[in-house]
Parts: structure tokens; C-alpha cells; sequence
């Protein structure tokens, strides 16, 4: 019969030889493969004690940023609640009161922001659209939870610890990320 | 004077027999340890390595766990027979350890301690019988499960376990004709007078076909990969156990590791000399060091056999069914009679 394309490989079928027929030779090649495996690297990595590093363009869990005296960046201003493409993102302004300026760095501050973790998609547009570098995305993930309304992110947990009072924490929560965005 | 010396043995067999076996249970709990981790590294990962100090405590998690488990009797199964069945594969599993000379004789305040609880002079007869009886085990239990998976897998073992014990006993009495004794003891001592430090007295050197059929053959006896079709997962969820659950279902699996050292160290003792160490006994040391080192030098050599098992299990797909008859009843049977007509012949030709 005519080949229909150039591609065509021919299988051969002619009897096994006394050697193939026995099988031992086979299996023993075969054995010899399984043994060279014990030592192949091991591609897993021991989760909890070496955590694999994140590529520094990495965009995890939202924070919501303070200034060195520990003042909220933030100025309600909606740019990143405009920004967000899945709508992830409502708050609330308010105006700051004489007296309140330890809390605040400008006159006006979200008195409230959340984020719904289930609707955001981690694109970074906010950060990207925040005028005040007010809102960053960390290198964590949004953890688990067992209710959905506990993925609605109030302020206060998305604000970063404060840098005077918890400066270690401060500094974890920041990362590598912000020190090398803090330029600009 | 004569039930002082009766006390005494009675004594001493009693620890051997509770060192033996309970040597045999924990021999058996570390060896699923061993094929997980073996598993493991042989595809690549990285085994259990949680429990412990490398996983070390993983068996007694998995012991725990299988104890805490909800038993479960099925309302239309036999349960005297449920119950017997796990009891006997248990049961026959660690008989077998009877008449298997661990070692040599150590003195001990005085005492010559033998480290084999009976030489009988059939050991290799006794082995066989209680083998055999294993498979009752499967049998009644995957019966009385009244599950049609749990039959399948117990007629498919039955059948299996009996064909390949054929081949197994025709390559073992050509064995038994070079050796021309039944005793383990008695077999082990033979091959140890062997030349080059006992090494070329080995009964593989004079038997290489019948060692191959043997241990085919055991592979085939201890369910284990590629015969493993009685618990084919795949085929038959969980074949002759899979209405077993909790310690029962422990104790069939428990077994099946118990029957793999047990086999092992049958192989070790009837083809490799046993608690043999060559060059140890022309070395001059004192008994007790060297019938210490016969120990530790059949237990690697059990070692490399357990191994062997799992090498080859996470190398050869299972078998089909018939090809697994057409090998036994085709292949290994003629094979083994061959075998033993060439082993005969030889003796033969040589004692003239």
C-alpha cells in the first residue's frame, strides 16, 4: 500500500530472540535504571524549614503603608478603588480632627478600607494607581479561612505594624519589596 | 537434677522464642518503613521524614493510627471467620521463624546457648507446611468478607500462592539433593566448610537455577510485585482485604512484611550460608564475637533481600493473570525439573 505521508515509520514485528524471550536481561536493565535513580537530586524542597524565595516581582497580600513616625499614607482619595479591575476594593473617608495628626499624614484618611480577598485578583493596579505609596503588595499569600465574609479585609488588617512602637514586626511586614520601591 | 536441666532450657528457649518473634514484629513494622522510604527514593522523593529523626517514628504512627481505627465487621460476613482469617496469616507468618538457625551457639554463664529455638531435622519440610498454611488465611478471610472483590482476590492468591509452590518445592528438592539434609542447621554448617573462607561452599554457586526459581517463586509466595494480583488496588479496591479495616486489616499487611523477612532469610540461609561470614570462623576469634558477627551477617544479608523485594517492585508492572499461570505452570515447572534431572545426573556422574 501507498504511504500516505513521508512520516510513516515501519514497526517491527519479527519474533524476540531466545534472550529477549527470557526476560531476566530486561529486567535487570530495568533494575538498573530504578538504582540509578537513588542517586538523581530530589526535586522537593523541605517546605517549612527552606522556603522557596519569591521573585521580587511577586504580588501577594495587600498592606496598607504608614510613614517613619507612624502615620497612615493613605488620603481616601478612591484612585486605587477606580484602579481595581474586580471592584475588590470600598472605604470610606474622613476628615482629621485637630489632635489626630500622630495617626494621620494628611488632612483627610480612610476611616474605613476593605478589601474583599475573594474578589481580588492580586494584579498590583492599586498599587500602581496610589499617588501617596500608600498600599503595596507584600510577598504573603491571603491565608485560608473556613467563612467567606472572614476574607472581607477590614484597616486593621491590612495596616502594617507600626514602625515606632513594633519596629521589628514593622520591619518584616515591609519585606525587601518597599525598601527597593521607596525611591520614588 | 534432670528438671533443673529441663528449667533451664525451657527458660532459654522462652526468651529466644520472645526475642525472635517480637525481633520479627519490629523487623517487619521498620521494613513498611523501609519500602516507603525506598519507594520514595527510588522515584525521586523524598519518603516519610516527619515522625522523628528522619521518620524513624513513622511506623509507630502508623501502628497508632491503625489501632485507633473504627473496626468494622460487615453485617452479612462470617464473623468467627473474619476474625480468624488475620489471626491465622499473622499466626503462620511468624511460625515460620521456629526452625531458622539465627546464629551459632553462644556461651553464656556456662551455658551453650544455641540461637535457633528447634532444629528439627525436617526444617525445611516445617517451613513449607507452615507456608502453605498461610494461604488459609487469605482465603478464609477474603470468604468470610462475603465480598465479591475480597473472593476474587482470595481465589486468585489461593491459586497463585499453590502454583508457584510447586515450582518452589521441585527447585528445592534439587537443593536438598546436594545437600542431602533437611535441617537448616545442618545445611548452614555444610556451607560453611566451603572453600576460600566458606564463600565457595555457598549453595548458590552449586544451585544458580535453583535460586532463580526460588526466588521467583517467593516473590510470588509473599504477594509481592509483579504477583501481586490478590490486592491488585486497580482491579479489585483492595482484593482479599478490602472489608478489613483497623488492626485486622494491620495484621494482613503485617503478615505479608513478615512473610517477606521470613522468605528473605530462608533464601539467605538455604542459597547464601546463612549466619555464614566468610573468612570469620578461620579468623580465630572467640566463639561468642564470631557467632555475634554470623547474626549481623545474616541479617544484612536479609537485608539486601528485603531490598531486593522493593527494587523490584517499583521496577515490574504487575503481571497479567494468565501470563502469571502460563510462567508458573509453563516455564518454572519445566525449568524446575530440568533442574533437578541435571542436578541429579551430576551427583550421579560424581559418586560413581
Amino acid at each position: 500500500m501507498q504511504a500516505l505521508t513521508n512520516r510513516v515509520k515501519v514497526v517491527e514485528r519479527k519474533p524476540m530472540s531466545f534472550l529477549e524471550r527470557m526476560y531476566l536481561p530486561a529486567i535487570f536493565k530495568g533494575m538498573m535504571i530504578t538504582f540509578s535513580h537513588i542517586f538523581k537530586k530530589k526535586p522537593t524542597i523541605n517546605y517549612p524549614e527552606i522556603q522557596r524565595p519569591f521573585s521580587p516581582v511577586f504580588r501577594g497580600l495587600q498592606v496598607l503603608n504608614r510613614d517613619e513616625e507612624g502615620r497612615e499614607n493613605c488620603t481616601a482619595c478612591g484612585l486605587c478603588a477606580v484602579a481595581c479591575p474586580a471592584e475588590a476594593i470600598t472605604m470610606e473617608a474622613a476628615e482629621r480632627q485637630p489632635g489626630e495628626e500622630h495617626l494621620y499624614r494628611e488632612e483627610k484618611y480612610a476611616a474605613k478600607y476593605e478589601i474583599n480577598m475573594l474578589r481580588c485578583i492580586f494584579c498590583g493596579l492599586c498599587e500602581e494607581a496610589c499617588p501617596k505609596d500608600a498600599i503595596y503588595l507584600s510577598e504573603t499569600f491571603t491565608p485560608a479561612d473556613y467563612q467567606r465574609k472572614q476574607f472581607i479585609y477590614a484597616k486593621n488588617d491590612l495596616l502594617i505594624p507600626h514602625p515606632v512602637n513594633e519596629p521589628e514586626a514593622y520591619k518584616k511586614a515591609l519585606g525587601n519589596k518597599s525598601t527597593k520601591e521607596k525611591v520614588n | 537434677m534432670m528438671l533443673a536441666i529441663d528449667l533451664a532450657m525451657v527458660i532459654e528457649k522462652l526468651v529466644l522464642i520472645v526475642v525472635v518473634v517480637s525481633a520479627s514484629l519490629v523487623i517487619a513494622m521498620y521494613t513498611t518503613f523501609a519500602e516507603r522510604k525506598v519507594a520514595a527514593i527510588l522515584q525521586d522523593r523524598r519518603g516519610p521524614n516527619r515522625a522523628g529523626p528522619f521518620g524513624l517514628l513513622q511506623p509507630l504512627a502508623d501502628g497508632l493510627k491503625l489501632f485507633f481505627k473504627e473496626e468494622i465487621i460487615p453485617n452479612f460476613s462470617s464473623k468467627f471467620l473474619f476474625i480468624l482469617g488475620p489471626a491465622l496469616a499473622m499466626l503462620t507468618a511468624v511460625m515460620t521463624s521456629a526452625v531458622i538457625p539465627w546464629g551459632d551457639k553462644i556461651s553464656f554463664f556456662g551455658r551453650d546457648v544455641s540461637l535457633q529455638i528447634a532444629d528439627i531435622n525436617i526444617g525445611v519440610l516445617y517451613v513449607f507446611g507452615v507456608v502453605s498454611l498461610g494461604v488459609y488465611g487469605i482465603m478464609i478471610g477474603s470468604w468470610a468478607s462475603n465480598n465479591k472483590f475480597s473472593l476474587m482476590g482470595g481465589l486468585r492468591a489461593a491459586s497463585q500462592i499453590i502454583s508457584y509452590e510447586l515450582a518452589m518445592g521441585i527447585s528445592l528438592i534439587a537443593l536438598l539433593m546436594v545437600t542431602g539434609t533437611l535441617s537448616l542447621k545442618e545445611m548452614v554448617v555444610q556451607q560453611q566448610q566451603g572453600g576460600w573462607g566458606g564463600f565457595l561452599g555457598w549453595n548458590i554457586l552449586k544451585q544458580p537455577l535453583g535460586f532463580l526459581i526460588f526466588l521467583i517463586c517467593a516473590f510470588a509466595e509473599c504477594n509481592r510485585t509483579p504477583f501481586d494480583l490478590p490486592e491488585a488496588e486497580n482491579e479489585l479496591i483492595g482484593g482479599y482485604h478490602t472489608e478489613y479495616s483497623s488492626m485486622k486489616l494491620g495484621f494482613y499487611l503485617f503478615a505479608e512484611y513478615i512473610n517477606m523477612f521470613i522468605s528473605s532469610v530462608i533464601m539467605a540461609t538455604l542459597f547464601f550460608g546463612g549466619y555464614d561470614m566468610p573468612f570469620v570462623d578461620e579468623a580465630g576469634l572467640s566463639p561468642n564475637i564470631a557467632a555475634l558477627i554470623g547474626v549481623a551477617a545474616l541479617m544484612g544479608k536479609v537485608i539486601f533481600f528485603i531490598f531486593l523485594f522493593m527494587w523490584v517492585r517499583w521496577t515490574i508492572p504487575r503481571f497479567r493473570y494468565d501470563q502469571l499461570m502460563h510462567l508458573g505452570w509453563r516455564i518454572l515447572i519445566p525449568l524446575a525439573l530440568f533442574n533437578m534431572l541435571v542436578t541429579g545426573a551430576v551427583i550421579l556422574y560424581f559418586n560413581k
